[in-house]
């Protein structure tokens, strides 16, 4: 089971509350989490990856392990401990503002 | 009697102002999609209850939500359910792609620069049918959806209207008024920031500039441009609907055969400066103004925020002052935040970056705030129900 967390505006948008908790197949990629992502969720198309093209949004990071995998290619497998639930893949607004 | 809803959008949000026909005591829900900011959100002539709103982020794009009990509750309009597996979600109401080969317009520094995707500023919805809904985005371009937002397809014949030529203005190149020609459904008027004004004659399939007779002698090398003026807000009363109105960036102009030629009627105005433009419910040669300052001050003259009316059609301006802040006011109206009512003694209503909402229930005679400290005021729309 793979933990998703959501910054506020997309868990209003989405309307879930908490973590996102999603079966995703193997080999667990970022691309294979957005897309089990958006097929739970159709309402956040277009909001963290670009209709169409699938590219990330410029203001969207995803965290893992403490680390920023937000530039690396959408094949990037995530560590065990994200497939094994003890760590969350994060998806995070970007800071701004002064 | 009847009574009045005014949808607010904000630059963190959106607001519902109601009221019965007298118009002084106000019930204000929200915010809606605290956070985000709201170009526009506009009710159905045909079922008022039907509002659609655009929702939009920096971080997470662009959102359409509509509302089918009046905005108690509101949904992105695709409800899509949960595909199966190896389906690809349906969530396309947000989904706004340009048709066929992406072009090209004029970028900031003379050259060639592709079109890309930002927001929808304004959504207009039909006249006749509930779920047809036109939407004018930034960068410029005219969608539509038939299906109440499920889905946009472009109206792309705009773009063959000298697309190249089109330039953004330092407030983006955005399509932000949408006229529907109520005598006339195969006629659609619309304006961009800095393009001009457009007319279609065949329901969108092509469409020409309606701009001869405006004059930019400071923004534009030829001052006579078919394309490149910086219309900031056309309006139109539907009973004449080959009469026009324009507020430019410079100058406030009309029209008396539906944009074929504009003809100034700035007239006293204490500044032709502006971005809104409304015209009265009841009365088509009854126009208002809000003038600023410059474009390098967008502020009101003086620091008086002064609504200008006009009963003659443009020329000949009054101005409205009762209730309005007379001294030290530095706010701007924003070219979406006007409207007005159809209740028997009109109503008019304006929104300010300063985050307040002003009501007058007397045609512009005297004002009051509906409410004082929203966020800055992007769009005010109004409806006037049974």
């Amino acid at each position: 089971m793979i933990r998703v967390v959501l910054p506020y505006h997309l868990r209003t948008l989405a309307r879930v509350e908490g973590e996102v908790q999603l079966d995703v197949t193997s080999p667990v990629t970022v691309r294979a989490i957005l897309d089990a992502l958006e097929a739970r969720h159709p309402t956040l198309c277009g909001t963290i990856r670009d209709h169409g093209t699938l590219k990330r949004r410029p203001f969207v990071r995803f965290f893992v392990c403490k680390e920023d995998v937000s530039l690396e290619p959408p094949e990037y497998q995530l560590p065990d401990a994200v497939l094994s639930g003890a760590e969350p893949f994060l998806i995070v607004g970007a800071m701004a503002g002064g | 009697m009847g009574k009045v809803r005014v949808l607010v959008g904000t630059k963190k949000g959106a607001f519902i102002l109601t009221a019965d026909g007298k118009r002084q005591n106000w019930e204000v829900s929200g915010p809606h999609f605290a956070g985000w900011e709201m170009y526009h959100l506009k009710g159905s002539p045909v079922d008022p209850n039907r509002i659609y709103a655009s929702q939009t982020s920096g971080w997470f794009g662009q959102v359409i939500q509509r509302s089918d009990d009046g905005g108690k509750t509101w949904g992105t309009p695709d409800g899509a359910p949960v595909p199966a597996p190896g389906e690809m979600p349906q969530g396309e109401s947000n989904k706004f792609v340009y048709d066929g080969a992406v072009g090209t317009h004029k970028w900031y520094d003379g050259t060639q620069h592709p079109w890309e995707f930002k927001r929808i500023w304004h959504l207009e919805p039909s006249l006749t049918d509930p779920d047809i809904v036109y939407a004018g985005a930034e960068d410029a371009a005219l969608f539509k959806t038939t299906n109440g937002g499920k889905s946009w397809q472009e109206l792309s014949g705009l773009r063959s209207a000298k697309e190249h030529l089109w330039q953004p203005g330092a407030g983006g190149m955005g399509l932000h008024t949408i006229l529907l020609d109520p005598t006339n459904p195969n006629r659609i008027f619309i304006a961009i920031s800095a393009a001009g004004a457009f007319r279609t004659d065949d329901d969108g399939k092509t469409w020409r500039a309606i701009n001869r007779g405006l004059k930019s002698l400071y923004e534009l090398p030829d001052p006579d441009a078919e394309v490149g003026h910086c219309v900031h807000r056309i309006a139109m009363h539907p009973s004449r609907p080959n009469v026009l109105f324009m507020q430019k960036h410079w100058d406030v102009m009309r029209s008396d055969n539906a944009g074929e030629l504009w003809t100034d009627v700035s007239g006293n105005l204490p500044s032709d400066f502006g971005f809104p433009i409304d015209v009265h419910a009841h009365e088509p040669e009854t126009i208002y103004v809000v003038p600023i300052k410059s474009d390098s001050e967008h502020f009101p003259p003086e620091g008086k925020l002064r609504v200008y009316r006009s009963r003659t059609g443009g020329n000949e301006w009054e101005a409205l002052t009762r209730g309005l802040p007379q001294a030290n006011c530095y706010v701007n109206v924003l070219r979406d935040a006007m409207a007005v009512d159809s209740l028997e003694s009109c109503g008019v209503y304006f929104g300010t970056t300063g985050g307040q909402v002003y009501c007058s229930a007397d045609s512009g005679d005297s004002w009051n705030p509906i409410v004082r400290d929203l966020p800055a005021v992007y769009s005010v729309e109004v409806q006037t129900l049974p």
